[in-house]
């Protein structure tokens, strides 16, 4: 029976392997990490690089802000106030006569932070959890799963506005309550991968040879998952400044006078209902282009095409 | 059935967790709670003691806890710290708002946003990329920065929509919080139209539909019983994350739009510090929130067979 | 009966629009009641000339030549008239029974959609007929079949319920894209010795594609030989077997004989109404002797 089932037609057999193969290959091509700038190039597409450009331009503004911002963007003056745009002002200037051009470019500096700490934070905590629990397995690994469903169980934003509540409003205790937030979703896709990757059997073979399981997993774990994390940090990046915008929309992130997009949408509503649109339009226009850019970067780099496959 | 009743034997115990861990936290923060109740005036130490026997303050922990757990499985939420009012009450006349405003954000989000992925996936041309590029964009757009401009343009400027309260009455409520709802389904709608529409490709080109279309079954049994169907599998996951988390966003709606939820009453409890609010409604967004992803899981086994099957594997 | 000439398929990749010819030219001819068996390596074009003839070629492929089926031009045919050409002259048998049929729909539902919503039956009778469809093809427990779930049955099994839905309209032309590749092998042999009765049985053309050249001897009155999108050479078993005209074909055969030395898994097929196998001395085996008695007893 054994003997006859080895004794398939080889054609089938071939293309049985190939496939296999076939699929190997692709899964490994999608698993290497983002390396050289001509890879990276081919995965981003056109739409990518421009997003990718503009993500560079956000950056740049809060870099250069003190460079470039025509203005202090907390200096105003009440002769100008609800100005409309012109070329002194680009943008126009708000309800205290501040310029909302210098205000937005400086803003993209507490805009960019707090996501930053977000991402930073998730990632390490995901990364440790996920690493330790596929590394010590059982007990260990129960244990860290039963934690993060308790996390799951909290809307993010919820989480946020509770240290908020307990902590005070300041744009720190936001980000990390968000970063505690989002690490059960990017730990559970590291573990699975990490796990993938722990059963295969030279990981099994150095561990005979002695070697720590510390190191393995450093050494060996890790740079598999670098894709995943690379791609959660850039998705998670886009979720955590619109929810860190809203907290500061409702008072309880940044605090005024500080320039922050969210902040200034918010600013702007009163002046919005007497049509004097330019603050809260311009501050979230900036919110929503920032944040596509990094979805559709992130959303290319998992390799998840949004645009589908037609046969 | 014993699987629903373990699931929900598993969120009862996230929830006793959760509510240990948001009354230690309220517990642990700094500034004590009579600080708040006596509101900066200067009173004498006899008074303060007596204020702190009244709510149990000199108890140990645990046993305030306990307490309160006992009070709150009997329904007594307790007192807010500054109004003197019950929470419970207080609750209760809040949330048919938010719940209004969540299910009708709900509805907008499975009609709009599957429509929306279908009719993509059905009709290529102009329109599917139209849809493609709106829903790119459409998720980053915040909730709240959707809710100023419709504001702006159908509130202030057209006229068509009130821009605060939530009415009275259905027909009432329903027009107050038709801008509200449309704000609040926005990132949502996108989101499912984008996943909508690549699981109606996906399904398009998959074996079984190929085979059903060979076998001349007609084209709208195809559509509807084979590749809408079965790419409806993906998308209720989506779904499912986006209305739980419906409730969580609302408050910032509620916020912008002036409205009475229990959303705006959580944001305005957590700026005055009145935890015994905030307590109360942090639970009852954890368990509305496990609610709906355990209903989610079992609409899913309903409609695909293969779950219902792996019962065991899914309770783990 | 069917008459295939110059058929050419050109696909184009929607991404870059470069386009390639898959298909150069192939012409063949099929008999009332005939069974052609298509063989070759993989990506020889063997499953793409069975989409033409249905008309489920990739999308943005473009089709050339003639396909006509007793007379009814099948490329020229579209909307209706295509979709009751495919539910009442023409039969799909797949590679992967698991593929072929909904996932969350019960094996019932695909068998009754077939002969009720295709062909216009109606349902009570669809359903009597299904129970009726799945006896034929040796399945005894039908009404627990009917209710599974395509992922509760084993390949071999699903298998049968797929040529069960494709006999179940009397179609003009069987289509059975390597019906058996994905089984295991004595499976493989029951599902082939199934098909090969009921086409008998019902008098049925068949194309049947397949890279065992001993099965296709087997099963087929006359073979054709593809390679890289063109038919080679047709004829019957024997003449492929002893005047093989292109060197291709003959290494074809010379691959072949080391494949079964205890004799093919298919040979049985020979003692019954079947040509001779390209093989001699087949027949002894132990296994496909117990399935034999079992189809008889069934
Ligand atoms: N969707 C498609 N678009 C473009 N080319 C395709 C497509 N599918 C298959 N091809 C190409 O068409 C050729 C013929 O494929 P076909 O599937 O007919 O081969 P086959 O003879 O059936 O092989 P196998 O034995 O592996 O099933 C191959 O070269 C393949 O690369
Ligand atoms: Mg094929």
């Amino acid at each position: 029976m054994t003997q006859q089932k080895m004794k398939r037609d080889p054609g089938a057999n071939t293309s049985a392997q190939d496939t296999v193969a076939v699929q190997l290959l692709r899964k490994h091509r999608n698993d290497v990490p983002v390396s050289g700038w001509r890879l990276l190039a081919k995965r981003l597409g056109p739409v990518g690089l421009i997003s990718l450009g503009i993500i560079a331009l956000v950056v740049l503004m809060a870099i250069l802000a003190p460079v470039i911002a025509p203005y202090d963007p907390y200096e105003g003056s009440v002769t100008a106030r609800h100005e409309a745009w012109s070329l002194a002002h680009l943008m126009g200037t708000d309800q205290s006569g501040r310029d909302i051009l210098s205000r937005i470019i400086w803003g993209a500096r507490t805009s960019l932070i707090g996501p930053t700490i977000v991402i930073l934070v998730t990632a390490f905590l995901a990364t440790t959890l996920a690493l330790t629990a596929v590394w010590f397995g059982g007990r260990v690994d129960a244990l860290i799963s039963r934690m993060l469903d308790i996390l799951f169980a909290f809307p993010n934003m919820l989480l946020a506005i509770l240290a908020v509540a307990i902590f005070g409003p300041s744009l720190l205790t936001a980000s990390i309550a968000l970063a505690i937030g989002f690490t059960p979703y990017s730990a559970r896709v590291i573990r699975s991968v990490a796990l993938r990757e722990r059963n295969l059997p030279y990981v099994a073979s150095a561990q005979l040879q002695g070697i720590s399981g510390f190191v393995i997993t450093v050494r060996h774990i890790l740079p598999n998952v670098r894709t995943q994390i690379l791609t959660g940090m850039t998705i998670n990046f886009g979720y955590a400044m619109i929810e860190l915008a809203a907290l500061s929309f409702l008072g309880l992130g940044v605090q005024p006078p500080t320039p922050d997009w969210g902040l200034m949408v918010s600013n702007g509503q009163a002046s919005l209902q007497q049509g004097y649109w330019e603050q809260s339009i311009f501050a979230g226009l900036a919110i929503v282009i920032t944040v596509a850019a990094f979805g559709y970067v992130g959303e290319q780099l998992g390799g998840r095409r949004a645009s589908g496959r037609t046969r | 059935m014993t699987y629903v009743l373990k699931r929900l034997g598993a969120l009862a115990a996230v929830l006793v967790v959760s509510s240990f861990i948001v009354f230690s936290g309220m517990y642990l923060a700094p500034g004590s709670p009579e600080q708040f109740l006596v509101q900066g005036r200067t009173v004498s130490p006899e008074v303060l003691a007596s204020i702190r026997a009244q709510y149990g303050l000199d108890d140990p922990f645990l046993i305030r806890y306990w307490n309160w757990l006992m009070d709150v499985l009997q329904g007594d939420l307790g007192r807010s710290l500054l109004t003197q009012q019950d929470v419970s009450a207080l609750v209760a006349s809040r949330l048919p708002t938010t719940l209004f405003l969540a299910a009708f954000a709900a509805i907008l989000i499975t009609v709009l946003g599957v429509g929306l992925g279908v009719l993509a996936a059905t009709r290529s041309g102009a329109f599917e990329k139209l849809v493609v590029f709106g829903s790119n964009l459409g998720f980053a757009v915040p909730t709240f920065f959707a809710a100023l401009v419709l504001m702006f343009v159908f509130g202030s400027n057209l006229g068509w929509f009130p821009v605060s309260g939530s009415g009275e009455g259905f027909a009432d409520r329903l027009w107050h919080l038709t801008l509200p709802a449309i704000a609040l389904a926005f990132p949502g709608i996108a989101v499912v139209a984008r996943i909508t529409r690549t699981a109606v490709r996906e399904e398009q080109g998959s074996e079984h539909v190929i085979m059903a279309i060979a076998r001349g079954v007609p084209k709208q049994f195809v559509l509807w019983r084979h590749t809408i169907r079965n790419s409806m599998l993906p998308v209720t996951t989506v779904l499912g994350t986006n209305i739980a988390g419906l409730l969580a966003s609302a408050f910032v709606i509620e916020y912008a739009f002036t409205l009475d939820g229990i959303g705006s009453l959580l944001v305005n409890s957590v700026q005055k510090k009145d935890f015994a609010v905030v307590q109360a409604i942090a639970l009852i967004m954890v368990l509305a929130f496990g609610l709906i992803n355990l209903i989610v899981d079992l609409l899913y086994a309903v409609i695909d067979p293969r779950v219902r099957l792996s019962k065991g594997a899914a309770a783990r | 009966m069917l008459k295939i000439d110059g058929l050419v398929l050109t696909v184009v990749d929607p991404d870059t629009g470069h386009e390639t010819e898959i298909l150069h030219g192939n012409s063949l001819e099929l008999a009332q009641g005939e069974a052609l068996g298509l063989v070759g390596e993989s990506g020889s074009g063997k499953s793409m000339t069975l989409k033409c003839i249905l008309g489920i070629e990739p999308d943005g492929a473009r089709v050339d030549g003639t396909i006509a089926l007793d007379g009814t031009d099948l490329l020229a045919s579209g909307g209706d008239a295509l979709r009751r050409i495919r539910a009442e002259d023409l039969a799909l048998i797949a590679q992967n029974p698991h593929g072929a049929l909904n996932p969350v729909l019960p094996v019932g539902r695909f068998l009754v959609e077939g002969m009720s919503d295709a062909r216009s039956m109606g349902r009570a009778e669809a359903r009597e007929r299904a129970a009726d469809l799945l006896r034929q093809v040796g399945i005894a427990d039908t009404e627990r079949v009917l209710r599974s779930y395509p992922h509760q049955l084993s390949g071999g099994m699903l298998q049968r319920v797929v040529i069960a839905g494709a006999i179940s309209g009397d179609p003009k032309l069987l289509l059975a894209d390597e019906p058996t590749t994905a089984l295991d092998v004595t499976t493989q042999a029951e599902v082939v010795a199934i098909l090969d009765e009921k086409r008998r049985e019902h008098g049925l053309s068949m194309i049947f594609v397949t890279h065992d050249l001993d099965l296709a001897a087997a099963v087929c009155d006359r073979l054709a030989v593809m390679k890289d999108g063109e038919i080679l050479e047709i004829g019957t078993p024997e003449e492929i077997r002893d005047r093989p005209r292109t060197d291709y074909t003959r290494k074809l055969m010379a691959a072949r004989p080391m494949l079964y030395p205890e004799g093919h898994p298919a040979a049985f097929l020979a003692g019954g109404a079947g040509p001779a196998p390209l093989r001699e001395g087949g027949g002894g085996n132990d296994e496909t002797d117990r399935i034999n008695g079992e189809e008889a007893g069934a």
